[in-house]
């Protein structure tokens, strides 16, 4: 099975990347964008069978690596 | 004195740090980051700064499971000193050794010129030789030097005398080059035996190569 993991800046940490891409939306004419956040995604394939395990042992993940939580949120998605 | 400098793949300011500590007498010791131990007679231990691993995932991320860090963490631990200056800094924050977080610089570009701090404190070792409000000329050289902390954790920091340094201009004004919470440029964790900054004291020292304010930071360390 997979994982996918989203990383995003903390509401209320100011997110740069998403203030420039917003601004280069705007100069293209795209009106209507409120807000951009850019994030990242970990993609990771499991060997793992059962569901509920695997998203706990990948929440694990991100708590100890693959997000900081000081600045950090993170979803995890489990797919088939 | 003993210092020794952790060397990861990637660190690129271990040869820098050695010349400037060597300079000021101080026997010195490179230390590859596969070793689990770190010298016994070390008095002072420095993760140097530069691109460990690549930066990926987040500076300082994946360094900070490296084998040495675990001597690393029980030498803080028990009192050592360390000092992580730039990468060094982020390797410290991640190691959850230092509070807060390095994030990209606000305006998004890796800066690389020299910079003013301003002295918050001379109530530790690293700055003790320094004069509180003193204005320093250290280079600075990164691409994610935005120190975050919450509101809570800043104000645990200044409740504790643990904001060391500020970016400024000449004259002491507040100048903040990459959107650092209160322009902090360094801090050191409550027990005051760990320090972290972003700018590189170990490139300021020689006044002929444009300034040598780093020298008397670093000799705060000298008579601890």
């Amino acid at each position: 099975m997979k994982a996918i993991v989203n990383i995003s800046l903390k509401a209320g940490v100011l997110d740069s990347q998403g203030k420039a891409v917003h601004h280069a939306l705007d100069s293209l004419k795209f009106d209507g964008v409120e807000d951009v956040r850019v994030g990242k995604q970990i993609i990771l394939r499991l060997s793992a069978t059962d569901k509920t395990a695997a998203q706990a042992e990948v929440e694990k993940m991100c708590e100890e690596l693959l997000a900081n939580t000081v600045i950090e949120d993170y979803t995890v998605e489990i797919v088939a | 004195m003993k210092v020794s400098i952790v060397q990861f793949p990637g660190t690129n300011c271990e040869y820098d740090t050695q010349y400037a500590f060597k300079e000021l007498n101080c026997d010195t010791e490179i230390i590859w980051h596969e070793k689990t131990s770190i010298p016994a007679d070390t008095d002072l231990l420095v993760i140097a700064g530069g691109f460990s691993y690549g930066d990926y995932l987040r500076s300082g991320a994946i360094a900070r499971f490296s084998p040495v860090m675990g001597s690393v963490i029980e030498y803080a631990n028990n009192g050592g000193k360390v000092l992580g200056i730039c990468n060094g800094f982020q390797v410290l924050t991640e190691a959850g050794l230092l509070p807060g977080a390095l994030k990209r610089n606000k305006h998004l570009h890796f800066i690389s010129r020299h910079h003013n701090l301003k002295v918050a404190t001379t109530e530790n070792t690293f700055l003790q030789k320094c004069e509180k409000n003193a204005v320093l000329n250290i280079p600075i050289a990164h691409h994610d030097g935005n120190f975050f902390i919450d509101e809570s954790g800043l104000k645990s920091l200044y409740d504790n005398d643990q904001v060391l340094l500020h970016y400024c201009d000449k004259n002491g004004t507040v100048s903040n080059p990459n959107g650092s919470v209160d322009s902090i440029a360094g801090i050191t964790n409550i027990q005051k035996n760990v320090f972290g900054l972003m700018p590189h004291p170990e490139r300021a020292m020689e006044a002929l190569l444009g300034s040598d304010d780093g020298r008397k930071m670093l000799e705060g360390f000298l008579t601890a």
